[in-house]
């Protein structure tokens, strides 16, 4: 089919042009995994307090790294002026973003789900709090790139975007790292997880759903 | 058949052209004049659909282009300032994947015939950062011969190119008028094609 044919191929190119760069994604991965170690040194490691913050920090982490990756989403495209002849391409702006997003959250989310575990037995998390956290990630860093990406949208083409992005992000990303952390805390506490994972699959069908519309009502705005 | 009405455009303050008119019909070149400024780029990228006007319409065969737009998308090719090229991608996969992504699928037999016209098939296996800025609009401008649409929008097509690609263009633009499609670009030169085929449009108030 036509339609499928060519979002496979935008598909294609956004995972190869990230391969074939893959020091920006390493470096991220290596920001997320140094920024989960710095807390324990910083703070002591006894195991009580490992217990409580680890959710938490790997949680921040997860999110803050997410951050830095989202500059490259559409900013490479625009310079380059590919982002026009996307613009152009005979489908619907929200299904070009979507696929965007989605080839984003391959290469800078999925690889902080891959990573989780290994820190999470840094902060001496049992087998099923760990499941929990991966559970929780493989749920919430979706939603990280498609908030993200209605930012980096509105952002496009500004000085000093990067600063603004996460002035605009940040906040948006609250409700994620409450119930995502939470999830993991109640499960770490013996509670069940369940509502607060109910919780981020609602609002990641929610940012399915809204989430590639709004990145294109704004990208249309920034490339007037 | 593309027909502009009235229209309005204005970059900041300053008012590029009021009550414009135009139309491009089956097998005729509008070759858009006039000085830096004036808004030719503008203009092309308001009747490609990338930018929004003040006032008046652009219409596709009677149709506005604001509302059948992925109708009128699939109608055109338009080809910009910048040459839309990723510097990670060889070049060959730069032009499959522009291809692909405009619902053209070709068979890799054709993709080298194409490359070697525009002259770039003995680099097609590498990075595109390794190109010239002629080869970069060489490697831009191969879409033309593959991709078989009606309107072409092309914007300083002939710059940074070379005597020799310059006349290619300029052939291939012939071979598209008399298949009766359109184009419409800017341009510092004359395109050198039968003048009867040719109406220049000056803007500038």
């Amino acid at each position: 089919m036509k339609i499928a044919g060519i979002l496979q191929a935008l598909l294609w190119r956004d995972i190869k042009l990230a391969m074939r760069r893959q020091s920006d994604v390493v470096a991220t991965l290596f920001f997320f995994v140094v920024a989960v170690s710095l807390f324990p040194l910083g703070i002591g490691s006894a195991p009580s307090l490992m217990h409580a913050i680890g959710p938490g920090v790997i949680w921040v982490a997860a999110l803050l790294s997410s951050m830095l990756s989202l500059n490259r989403l559409f900013s490479s495209d625009y310079a380059d002026g590919t982002l026009e002849q996307l613009l152009l391409v005979p489908m619907p702006l929200t299904l070009i973003l979507a696929i965007k997003i989605f080839a984003h959250w391959i290469v800078a989310g999925l690889p902080l789900v891959i990573l989780a575990p290994i820190l999470g037995l840094q902060f001496d998390m049992g087998a099923k709090d760990i499941g929990i956290l991966v559970l929780s990630l493989i749920l919430g860093t979706p939603l990280l790139s498609l908030i993200g990406a209605i930012g980096a949208a509105l952002i496009l083409g500004m000085r000093g975007g990067g600063v603004l992005l996460a002035i605009l992000v940040l906040p948006l990303y609250i409700p994620v790292l409450i119930f995502g952390a939470g999830a993991v805390t109640a499960s770490v506490n013996g509670i069940s997880p369940e509502g607060a994972l109910s919780l981020i699959a609602a609002m990641l069908t929610l940012g399915v759903v809204f989430a590639p519309f709004a990145a294109a009502v704004a990208l249309r705005i920034s490339l007037e | 058949m593309l027909k502009v009405r009235a229209l309005e455009c204005r970059r900041g303050a300053s008012l590029l052209m009021s009550d414009f008119n135009m139309s491009l019909e089956a097998g005729q070149l509008i070759h858009l004049q006039g000085a830096n400024g004036t808004g030719k780029t503008s203009l092309l990228r308001i009747i490609s659909g990338l930018s929004t006007q003040e006032t008046g319409k652009v219409l596709w065969n009677d149709v506005d282009i604001r509302t059948a737009r992925e109708d009128y998308s699939s109608n055109l090719i338009y080809i910009g300032h910048q040459p839309a090229i990723k510097d990670d991608l060889t070049v060959l996969e730069n032009l499959t994947v522009s291809l692909k992504l405009n619902g053209v699928n070709v068979d890799i037999k054709r993709l080298g015939e194409a490359l070697e016209v525009v002259g770039l098939a003995r680099r097609k296996n590498l990075p595109a950062r390794v190109l010239s800025q002629g080869q970069r609009r060489r490697l831009s401008l191969a879409r033309l011969w593959l991709d078989q649409r009606p309107l072409w929008i092309l914007d300083e097509p002939f710059n940074a190119l070379d005597v020799q690609a310059n006349k290619l263009l300029e052939e291939r633009l012939d071979q598209h008028l008399v298949s009766s499609g359109m184009c419409i670009l800017t341009s510092h030169h004359t395109p050198n094609i039968d003048k009867k085929l040719l109406t220049e449009v000056s803007l500038g108030l």
